[in-house]
């Protein structure tokens, strides 16, 4: 692996090293090092690109890595990975794709992920989304997460796009069972020109169900953002949203919530949030002898940490 | 020391000018300096005015003989003025220990952050590494103000209604507060309050009534005219 793949793995899954654990790492569209443990089994894809991860009921406290790097300008791939978490197994799953472009040509890479998380297990899945390179060429990245969550199951889900990405549509689909609940938080900031969507669609199916979603984001110069995001409680459940976002220069934001309650228990809520940074954040930052430059940075770096 | 000259501010209220202060002429150098006067005099504007945060319509600010009057906040700030502001700003994200440590302008250590809350009477365990946001009380935020202008330790310390919201701690501990910023900054001290007790320790009360300086003096000279600002109309008299 060379100097700027190994540094857009430091900056997708902070690895400095071969990780601890399970793991596969993906460059340029092939395998550069996988491991697999007693537990969780990885499995390369038969029919089309990708990964099957298998990971064993009861599996305690383990990880499984599998980031990605493009460094070729020009790769466009197309990537399927699919988790089967086994019941009462507790783990973490870090993905993280990072795009170096320093070519004229687009680069793209979508990950479709699913998972299939058994009766009360437990997951924390992160992913972050990275782009460098100073070709004039692209950075696209369109991940698809689609989630199933058994009776008791959970899922908290972080997604982290903050820097270099010209072009995102991230969608994410769940379905949640009875007692089971999915968090899902995710943190974007857009510069230059740059466009992402985000598109949620969760559907609650069984009592004591829930759901909770929070975005946070901030669109600088001319990007553009888009947040969709469609709650529907099928049954006794808990649902809420929250997209909060912070606009500056000549950028656009818009958040596009959507509730659909099935059921007179269904509890549903949607907050969202669009807004300059407040003037007298500015001034309270001034007035500890930060430039307004730097009093904006501290609040944007703080909003996204 | 920090002197104004003539200063005049005005707003503008659905196509009206409003005159908020009125030819304003102090000189600050004592240790501690109340201003005080009935709601609406202008006391909260000219606390703004002297931090930057305002530019007056007219007049001059001196700061150590230096003009300020065209300088930013930050500018200000830098020079050694600190201003706590009546209604403390709440950030998404930002903890205690950044906000106290963008105060100090240094990266403090929790032992340092520990000192600061510890003087405002918050113990550091709780507080350190909790978001500067909604789930912090106004008192709470109101102390953790105070406690980032006790680590700017600078020339000029303005305070915009510091009593307001924290009851539970003893206005005593508020004055020992502003006596230790006086020993380790040998500056000045300026609160604006109403609470009598803040006005006992004052060296000198400023009284602004309609944007002018009324009278300016020890407190046993300010008071009686403090309790004859602002007559109201029959209406209200009528109610008292």
């Amino acid at each position: 692996m060379d100097a700027i793949q190994q540094s857009l793995l430091e900056q997708v899954a902070d690895l400095h090293e071969v990780p601890a654990g399970a793991y596969n790492i993906r460059a340029n569209g092939q395998m550069a090092g996988r491991n697999t443990t007693a537990n969780i089994d990885i499995i390369t894809k038969e029919d089309k690109s990708g990964i099957d991860i298998r990971i064993r009921p009861d599996t305690k406290h383990e990880s499984v890595h599998i980031p990605v790097v493009l460094s070729q300008s020009g790769l466009k791939e197309s990537v399927y990975n699919d988790f089967f978490v086994g019941e009462n197994a507790d783990v973490t799953i870090i993905a993280g794709c990072g795009i170096h472009n320093g070519g004229a040509a687009s680069s793209e890479h979508s990950g479709i992920h699913r998972f299939f998380v058994d009766r009360n297990a437990k997951v924390r899945y992160v992913e972050k989304h990275y782009g460098a390179g100073d070709g004039s060429g692209e950075r696209i990245m369109n991940p698809t997460t689609e989630i199933h969550l058994a009776q008791g199951a959970f899922l908290e889900m972080e997604t982290v796009q903050i820097k270099g990405i010209d072009s995102t549509r991230r969608v994410t689909s769940a379905e949640v069972e009875e007692g089971a609940s999915l968090i899902i938080r995710e943190k974007i900031m857009t510069h230059g020109k740059q466009y992402a969507e985000t598109d949620f669609t969760v559907e609650m199916n069984g009592d004591d169900s829930s759901v909770n979603l929070i975005s946070r984001s901030v669109a600088k110069d001319r990007s553009e953002q888009l947040f969709k995001s469609r709650i529907i409680g099928n049954g006794k459940c808990h649902g809420h949203s929250e997209c909060d976002a912070i606009i500056m220069d000549q950028a656009s934001v818009s958040a596009v919530p959507e509730l659909t309650a099935n059921n007179i228990e269904a509890n549903l809520i949607h907050e969202a949030a669009i807004g300059k940074i407040a003037g007298e954040q500015l001034m309270k930052l001034m007035t500890l002898g930060l430039t307004e430059k730097e009093a904006e940075e501290q609040i944007v770096n703080g909003f996204l940490k | 020391m920090l002197e104004l000259k003539g200063i005049c501010f005005s707003a503008e209220d659905e196509n009206r000018e409003i005159e908020i202060l009125n030819d304003i002429n102090l000189t600050i150098e004592d240790r501690f300096v109340a201003v005080t006067g009935p709601n609406g005099s202008g006391k909260s504007t000219l606390a703004k005015i002297i931090a930057g945060i305002l530019i007056p319509t007219a007049g001059q600010i001196l700061f150590d003989g230096v003009d300020i009057t065209n300088l930013s906040i930050t500018e200000r700030a830098n020079m050694g003025i600190s201003f706590a502001f009546q209604q403390p700003v709440r950030f998404k994200g930002i903890t205690v220990k950044e906000l106290l440590s963008m105060a100090a302008g240094k990266d403090a250590t929790i032992t340092e952050i520990c000192e600061m809350l510890s003087e405002v009477g918050l113990c550091a365990r709780d507080y350190v590494n909790r978001e500067v946001n909604a789930s912090l009380s106004g008192g709470e935020l109101k102390r953790i103000e105070i406690a980032m202008i006790m680590a700017r330790k600078t020339k000029v310390s303005i305070f915009d209604e510091p009593e307001a919201g924290i009851d539970l701690w003893s206005f005593q501990n508020l004055i020992r507060v502003f006596e230790k910023m006086h020993e380790e900054t040998k500056g000045s001290i300026l609160i604006i309050s109403h609470q009598e007790r803040i006005l006992n320790i004052a060296d000198r009360i400023i009284l602004l009534s309609d944007g002018q300086i009324k009278k300016v003096g020890s407190k046993e000279e300010v008071m009686p005219e403090l309790l004859g600002c602002g007559q109201p109309c029959r209406t209200l008299t009528d109610k008292l």
